[in-house]
């Protein structure tokens, strides 16, 4: 099955500030597990030469439909908000290395719409699921009805306050660590975030890294990551290793 | 399909004159998810250096207008993996390969080549004396026709290969650097590679790279790279020529030849589209046999300046 195809667009929705994009693309809807992404071909023909990835949102292998979330902030994303039902875009996916589902207690703990990672995943995890969900402002949180049903517990934080707990993940990280017995940590969101939450976790955490990714299918060596590998530190591919590493094993400044 | 594309590159057959530019296709694992690597002319593989190399810290990747910026440091896992991994694979495919050696001193060239002395598969060695993004950039080979010559010459009487001289766009006179590699023993020439470039966060002030400068490639640099090759291939008409530098499509490739290149690199295109360098082979095809061209010898050099 080829990795690359061209997928017809379902249609978007907006979900608080971000466009959430559907499309048909069956090969990738049964490949897919959680914290794989797809990298999408932005304005073909156009002065933009590389692709975009996004992390995978939603993957239904029994419809082959596929969703990505983002934010339409630069003039690829913009132009991506704007493909309607019956269009085509160029995808290539799934891509990289997921997360791994671990037995007992799960927290996730997502920034922006990073969350939307976490989402696909929480579907996946046996155990118990609480949520940590933060942004900038109650509008950039990204929680949605499936994380809804499915999570026991959803804390949220917002640095303006304007919903939930003002201040960051980690300021309520701590609490809900330790009243659920959380057992794994997987987190999805900026990498000051990420940091972060792999330093004050305090137990497993799984790490969905971005970097910047030129080719998206392991040969540029642009996104790579310092990652501890056998008493010395390696630089692994975000694209290919990654996006999801274990926070223990990176060796970041 | 009735024009022949197979090529001879300093005395080395490939079926088509599409290569893969080094640093952009890996070893062409990962690429062959998506291209029938037997289609391609060969895969020019990205540089090893005599001992592995961890590479520039992130970020090492900027785009920009119709192109991008990276600094990686020339990242692998050294020649002896190489060879044992990725030649060895190619091998057994039966893709012509041609190796990438780099380096900071004449030694680590001749270390990698010596390294790589009758590997099967082989086909030629590509000397990248051009990689903008090593510590000590003011000891580029190719920055100085002298030290380029010098190593070419050396490297020349270890290797049982054609030889292959990577040179930069950065310099005033490229011409006499060329002539100087060649006469130094150089088998071909590969031109160009990346333009020394920079990008800056408006917001944060800092440069987009970690290095803060880095080596420019895509569409942008692509007039660049033809009249380097063109200017090289009117000095130097019987050198061979892996003309690169923002090939994107068939037409692109085209350009190339006319301008005197005898087979044409596929770089960062691969990124945003996988499979556009057996879409350009395949292409080339379609292009001569719609105009009645039966062989690439009716191209080469062929771009008219005069009358």
């Amino acid at each position: 099955m080829s990795l690359m195809v061209e997928a017809t667009v379902r249609g978007a929705r907006r979900l608080g500030d971000y466009i959430v994009l559907s499309f048909h693309a069956p090969s990738i809807a049964s490949a897919a597990v959680p914290g794989q992404f797809v990298n999408i071909a932005l304005e073909p023909g156009g002065a933009c030469i590389l692709r975009r990835p996004f992390s995978i949102y939603e993957a239904d292998a029994s419809s082959g439909d596929v969703s990505v979330a983002f934010d339409a902030i630069g003039s690829g994303t913009r132009w991506l908000s704007t493909r309607f039902k019956g269009q085509t875009l160029d995808v290539v996916g799934p891509l990289g290395t997921g997360f791994t589902v671990e037995p007992g207690p799960a927290l996730l703990v997502g920034g922006g719409y990073g969350t939307a990672a976490l989402t696909f995943l929480a579907r996946a995890l046996p155990g118990p699921v609480h949520a940590i969900v933060g942004a900038r402002s109650a509008s950039r949180l990204f929680i949605d009805d499936a994380l809804r049903s499915v999570a026991a517990s959803i804390t949220v934080t917002t640095d303006d306050g304007s919903a939930g707990t003002r201040g960051v993940v980690t300021d309520v990280m701590p609490a809900v660590i330790a009243e659920h017995g959380i057992q794994t940590v997987y987190a999805c969101g900026p990498n000051v975030m990420l940091k972060a939450v792999g330093t004050a976790a305090g137990v497993p955490t799984q790490l969905a890294v971005e970097e910047f990714m030129a080719c998206g299918i392991g040969v540029c060596w642009t996104c790579v990551v310092p990652v501890r590998a056998n008493g010395s530190v390696a630089h692994s591919r975000v694209c290919t290793e990654g996006p999801v590493f274990e926070g223990a094993a990176l060796a970041w400044a | 399909m009735g024009v022949d594309l197979s090529v001879s590159l300093a005395g080395v057959r490939l079926a088509n004159p599409v290569v893969t530019a080094s640093g952009c296709f890996g070893s062409g694992k990962e690429m062959s998810r998506f291209v029938d690597l037997s289609a391609l002319g060969a895969v020019v593989c990205k540089t090893v250096t005599p001992e592995p190399r961890l590479g520039i810290t992130p970020p090492r990747g900027a785009e920009t207008p119709s192109g991008m910026l990276n600094a990686i440091g020339l990242q692998n896992p050294g020649v002896d993996a190489f060879r044992e991994n990725d030649l060895a694979w190619l091998a057994s495919l039966g893709v012509p390969a041609i190796a990438s050696v780099g380096g900071h001193a004449v030694e680590d060239y001749l270390r990698c080549a010596s390294a790589l002395r009758g590997a099967p598969g082989l086909v030629a060695i590509e000397m990248n004396l051009s990689c903008p993004n090593l510590e000590d950039r003011g000891f580029m080979f190719a920055l100085s026709a002298e030290r380029a010559a010098e190593v070419t010459a050396a490297v020349r009487k270890v290797c049982d290969v054609p030889v292959f001289v990577k040179l930069s766009p950065d310099v005033t006179d490229l011409v006499s650097i060329a002539e100087n590699v060649v006469a130094a023993g150089a088998d071909g020439l590969s031109l160009i590679n990346t333009t020394l470039g920079m990008a800056i966060d408006v917001e944060s002030r800092r440069p987009k790279l970690s290095t803060g400068t880095g080596g420019l490639s895509g569409p942008a640099i692509r007039p660049i790279a033809v009249r380097c090759v063109y200017q090289v291939h009117r000095a130097l008409p019987h050198v061979p020529i892996i003309g690169m530098g923002g090939i994107r499509t068939t037409a692109d490739a085209v350009e190339f030849i006319l301008a005197g290149a005898t087979a044409v690199a596929i770089g960062t295109t691969n990124f945003f589209d996988p499979t556009a360098t057996e879409a350009i082979a395949r292409g080339l095809g379609e292009w001569c046999d719609a105009r009645g061209i039966t062989s690439l010898d009716q191209l080469r050099g062929q771009v008219k300046t005069e009358g």
